[in-house]
């Protein structure tokens, strides 16, 4: 079996193969590979008898299912209006800036993917930024920098 | 005129840990009485639409189905919004009292709480709650578990039906109504679908009665509300305060001294500039003076320097995004909005353009099929209206 | 009783059954409501908004297709607000639309063309949109175009292809301004699990699902002089081209439809009835000696029951969804494809023509017949067995174009050879129709006797539900048949994908033992085949069968076996059924396929 294979077997296992099943599949699926290959959407479709062409219809309905390959840490900075009013700009330019990257585009070594989002709820606390799963708020371009060096390193980490 | 100090409260954070005892009082009274006792509050649906709460449990109650849910609106994703959060993360037995009522009186066995995918750091905390909430409803009597279902970045989740079906694993897209979910909700079955604020609100009836809840706030307006104030203000936060205010007393407490207009309700919501400050009340449909605004809590404020375009420009393209994209007068509409006021700010088209716009949010407000679509019109005609000067140079 | 709601639609009083919606109330006044989303064969979608009407008291707007009656309602399904909203979301439809009318191949034939000049939306001053998209037309399917610029994302395709067939090839994506109509990872439809079966076009409202159309072709072939030009057409057409020239109310216009292609310049007109009448004549023996051997032999390895093979969209959907089961499937061509080879062989020899100049073109109810004679196994006679298919759409815009008034025309017969027909071939065109045909033709080898049924009408395996069921006791057969003494044979009928599927999940998990199963793709059989007229509805299919069953009954003959082509045939040339000619030439291998 694939790794892919696994995975889908593994969430099928814990979330149950009912089409009630099929978000937490898929959000299984985003926390471990950060996007859900067309692979991926054709085991999922064979496990839980539905259509492929329903699976992509349902995860590319979400904003956070993935269905294109994404970094391992995906960055979404809010771009709704309270963010956008203080500073949403320029937290982007500083993450294009420590990233050499561009918005919706990926680093070449497939760590980071500099997104937009809709309205993460901080609004009292903007501009905020999700990157995976953990928030961060009242940004500045300084406290970016920091951010994404701790990722850098965290990465660095892992692979010692 | 005089200053008129805003009345705060400190209800739904307030930390009551005799909530477990509260619950077993609850439990002793008849299922009709609390029913009684949640009408009588008049209690309001605190999402944004405002349907009272006790016809909500009633109506579901009365169904003979064996099968029945409960599910507590988490997918809190109106821009400006982030009450529901807080009330999550501080007082999350409340909105489990809530629920655990609500299962009793309705006969649910299971409930969910659709926790929308931005808020997914949320979930090891809330496990833990739900856990022990669990056995305090095993040894009261109640076989009702309560399950997390997260969301996925999809602001439409947030209407109820389309929730339902993304707990069904589909697109969120809203239903046709009828039916109403509480004949068939979730899986078909009859649901109780309230926001998380509504079910917090339970437990200070719950805990002080209806008539102690029914004191505040004004007309048709009652209760206590959690306003999340954010934008162009000192003290951004979590506020909350009494329904029936007017924006002009909210604007003394919370403005910069610069406040050019606030938006009410979000980006769904309206936008009251300041010459209409006065006479706008804060509430669902009272009369008080001159126009009521329903609300979900969002109080956006805004100085001078913003530029009204960009506030508008930014809603519609939330909307572009957000819309589910079935209903034609939404999908489109919203593009059309978005692409026409770009092009009347560029010159492309004439500033009666602007017109032609206007009633096409008066066709979005009538055809679109559910409140997203619907609300749209709110703050594109309120802008206009206000600010179409600034529309077009 | 079912309790009875009043309401006032425009004024008028009216009394109606509770669940009707507003749509249908109005509907019985004789008011017209338009719609694009809404279609009857289809749950209700309630998207487009069209239909929305006014309900004094509300303040929204409520869509009647979508909306139940409620006592004491009152609706105006023509106010000013009505009017006007109407107006604008079709002008939105259209800023979202590629409103290029005049090159569509639906001119004419569009419902948001119609609605638009029905409203007269002359001066739209919306943003055209279609610049800012990225629409993707893909016509990469042998049988269907997919034209995203022309959707107006009613999801009418999207219901057909789940509710209807089961097969969900389509669905919706993306949201917002993003969302559309798409497969499975926006693949072609030629890579995707689609069936070709043509339901989703013949549900589309606009020109974003069309057949993929071969008229230019068949106009160069029948211009060119070197070129002998045959067409064989299929049982169904002849209930539904009327359709398409206004004389629906005749219902069959064989006699016309011969006319009018021999007018168009075919050099001979044929019948596919006389391949059907063949596929009996192989079907029945592989039948019956699969019985043989299952009973007598005991052969463990012999497949029952046998399924049917005619319908191509079937046979796509066995092939991605049951290739387990392949070894049911009877290895007879579909009478098309039967057609095909014998053309350019024994006709050729027949009438001494060089194959290699023919060109074999058939008439079909069918978009899944095209895909069906691209099919590389489909070249058993040495060539191309059938060269175009087109439906009978296509003939329609044919005939058109050659200024042939179709309803005035004198009624012709068949040419020759291959064209002749026997009622039982012509049932064929209807659900259960080519179960009947065999159990006429299998009954009366094995007992020597008429199957037991008035008239040879055997109508347990007719009319529109979705499974049928039905069963034969063989008693006192011929001596060589002696085996199927006492054998109750039992069949079962599924038209429809959804009920194919249903029926295949039944027989898989042993819950149901049948011998024999004929499968249709489309719902009615091939007279609500995706090749047919537009609109379709339970009505039209009804209309059309009984055209059908109404040909069957005026038909001198109606036993396959009857068929003196097919006796001359089997004479002169294939020796016998199943025999070695049979086997190059009329039967076939199916294969797997990847469930995309």
């Amino acid at each position: 079996m694939t790794d892919t294979q696994t995975l889908v077997k593994e969430l099928v296992n814990k979330h149950g193969n009912r089409r009630e099943s099929l978000l937490p599949i898929l959000q299984g699926i985003i926390t471990n590979n950060r996007y859900i290959s067309e692979y991926a959407m054709m085991e999922i479709a064979n496990e839980l008898d539905i259509s492929r062409s329903e699976v992509y219809g349902t995860a590319t309905f979400y904003s956070f299912l993935d269905t294109k390959p994404k970094g391992k840490y995906v960055i979404r900075v809010c771009k709704t209006i309270t963010c956008s009013m203080k500073g949403k700009n320029q937290i982007l330019l500083a993450l294009e800036d420590c990233l050499k990257i561009k918005l919706n585009e990926t680093t070449p070594d497939k760590k980071f993917t500099i997104l937009e989002t809709n309205c993460l709820g901080w609004c009292h606390k903007a501009p905020a930024m999700l990157i995976n799963d953990d928030v961060f708020t009242e940004l500045t371009p300084e406290m970016v920098h920091q951010i994404i060096e701790d990722y850098k390193k965290k990465g660095i980490q892992e692979k010692a | 005129m005089a200053k008129k100090q805003l009345r705060r409260m400190d209800l739904i954070f307030a930390n009551d840990d005799d909530y477990v005892e509260i619950l077993q009082r609850t439990f002793k009274s008849s299922n009709e009485d609390i029913i009684d006792e949640m009408i009588s509050s008049g209690l309001k649906g605190r999402g944004g639409a405002g349907f009272p709460t006790g016809l909500k449990w009633k109506l579901t109650a009365e169904s003979t189905s064996k099968k029945k849910y409960v599910i507590c609106n988490a997918d809190e994703g109106e821009p400006g919004t982030f009450k529901d959060r807080e009330i999550l993360t501080q007082v999350p037995y409340k909105v489990l009292t809530g629920m655990a009522v609500c299962a009793k009186v309705t006969g649910a066995t299971e409930g969910f709480i659709y926790l929308r995918g931005e808020y997914k750091f949320l979930v090891p905390l809330l496990e833990k709650e739900l856990k022990r909430f669990r056995i305090i409803c095993k040894d009261l009597g109640l076989d009702f578990k309560v399950n997390i279902f997260l969301g996925s970045g999809a602001y439409i989740c947030g209407e109820e039906s389309a929730l339902m079906e993304s707990m069904e694993g589909k697109r969120g897209e809203p239903r046709n109504k009828p039916p109403f979910p509480t004949d068939s909700g979730y899986m078909g079955k009859p649901t109780v679908i309230n926001n998380v604020e509504t079910l917090a609100h339970t437990f200070t009836i719950f805990k002080y009665g209806a008539e102690k809840f029914r004191d505040l706030g004004v007309q048709d307006s009652r209760g206590s509300k959690l306003f999340s104030v954010s934008g162009d203000t000192p003290n951004p936060g979590i506020y909350e305060l009494e329904l029936g205010m007017t924006v002009q007393d909210f604007v003394d407490d919370f403005s910069d001294g610069d406040c050019k207009a606030v938006q009410v309700g979000g980006a769904s919501g309206f936008l009251v500039p300041r010459k209409r400050f006065n006479e706008t009340a804060i509430g669902y449909q009272g009369k008080l003076t001159g126009i009521s605004l329903p609300t979900g809590g969002s109080m956006m404020l805004f100085n001078s320097s913003r530029s009204m375009y960009n506030v508008l420009n930014n809603y519609l393209e939330f909307f572009q995004e957000e819309s589910c994209g079935q209903c034609t007068p939404c999908r489109v509409g919203c593009q059309q909005l978005v692409r026409g006021i770009d092009a009347v700010k560029r010159g492309q088209k004439p500033a009666a353009y602007l017109d032609k716009l206007l009633k096409l949010t008066d066709t979005m407000k009538v055809t679109a099929k559910c409140g997203l679509g619907q609300s749209v019109a709110n703050s594109f005609q309120s802008i206009v209206e206000n600010f179409r000067e600034e529309m077009i140079y | 009783m079912t309790k009875m709601i009043n309401l006032t639609i425009n004024g008028i009083a009216i009394s109606v059954e509770q669940e009707t919606t507003v749509l249908e109330a109005s509907k019985k006044l004789n008011i017209k409501i338009p719609t694009l989303c809404y279609h009857k064969d289809l749950c209700v979608a309630g998207n487009c908004r069209v239909c929305v009407v006014e309900q004094i008291g509300t303040k929204k707007l409520v869509p009647s297709c979508a909306s139940p009656v409620q006592e004491g309602m009152e609706i105006l399904t023509n106010s000013l607000v009505v009017r006007n909203s109407r107006k604008h979301i079709i002008e939105l439809l259209l800023s979202e639309h590629n409103a290029d009318c005049t090159k569509c191949y639906k001119n004419g034939n569009c419902e948001l063309q119609e609605l638009s000049s029905e409203y007269k939306i002359t001066n739209s001053d919306f943003i055209d949109l279609v610049p800012f998209k990225q629409y993707k037309y893909d016509d990469l399917s042998p049988s269907i175009i997919k034209d995203d610029s022309k959707c107006i994302r009613c999801q009418r395709c999207v219901r057909t292809c789940s509710e209807i067939q089961h097969l969900s090839a389509l669905s919706v994506a993306y949201k917002g301004d993003h969302m559309k109509i798409s497969t499975f990872a926006e693949k072609p439809l030629r890579d995707v699990v689609c069936s070709n079966c043509g339901q989703c076009v013949i549900h589309c409202p606009t020109g974003a699902l069309v057949e993929k159309n071969y008229i230019e072709e068949v106009w160069d072939a029948l211009g060119d002089p070197n070129k002998h030009v045959i067409v064989q057409t299929a049982p169904a057409v002849r209930v539904g081209l009327g359709e398409e020239f206004g004389t629906n109310g005749k219902g069959r216009v064989t006699g016309k439809m011969v006319t009018a292609l021999k007018r168009l310049g075919f050099d001979a007109v044929m019948d596919t009835d006389f391949t059907a009448d063949l596929t009996i004549m192989e079907e029945g023996t592989e039948l019956l000696t699969r019985l043989k051997k299952a009973i007598v032999d005991k052969d463990p390895t012999v497949k029952l029951p046998l399924f049917t093979s005619c319908s191509p969209g079937w046979i796509k959907f066995i092939e991605h969804s049951h290739p387990a089961s392949l070894g049911n499937l009877s290895s007879c061509k579909s009478p098309q494809q039967m057609f095909g080879t014998l053309a350019k062989t024994y006709y050729a020899q027949n009438r001494k023509i060089d194959a290699a100049k023919i060109v074999s073109v058939s008439i079909m109810p069918c978009t899944a017949k095209k895909f069906e004679a691209d099919r590389p196994e489909m070249r058993n006679s040495g060539y191309k067995d059938v060269d175009y298919v087109l439906t009978t759409r296509e003939l329609a815009i044919m005939i058109k174009q050659a200024g042939i008034r179709f309803p005035d025309l004198e009624e012709e017969k068949f040419d020759k050879l291959m064209g002749e027909s026997t009622g039982a071939a012509v049932i064929f065109g209807a659900t259960g129709g080519v179960m009947e045909a065999a159990l006429r033709t299998a009954y009366e080898i094995v007992t020597g006797r008429d199957v037991p049924f008035t008239n040879l009408d055997i109508k347990p395996v007719r009319g529109f539900d979705g499974i049928k069921e039905a069963s034969i006791l063989i008693q006192d057969p011929l001596p060589e048949w002696g085996f199927l003494n006492g054998v109750e044979l039992k069949c079962a009928i599924a038209h429809g994908l959804g009920n194919a599927h249903q029926l295949m999940t039944q027989i898989i998990s042993g819950k149901s033992t049948y011998h024999f199963v004929e499968f249709m793709a489309c719902p009615g059989g091939c007279l609500g085949g995706g090749g047919q007229p537009i609109p379709t509805s339970p009505e039209i299919r009804k209309k059309r069968m009984d055209a059908i069953y109404a040909e069957d009954a005026s038909l001198p003959i109606r036993k396959s076996h009857e068929n003196p082509e097919i006796i001359q045939i089997y004479n002169d040339y294939l020796g016998k059924p199943l025999g070695e000619l049979s086997h190059k030439l009329l039967h076939t291998h199916y294969y797997p396929r990847e469930m995309i």
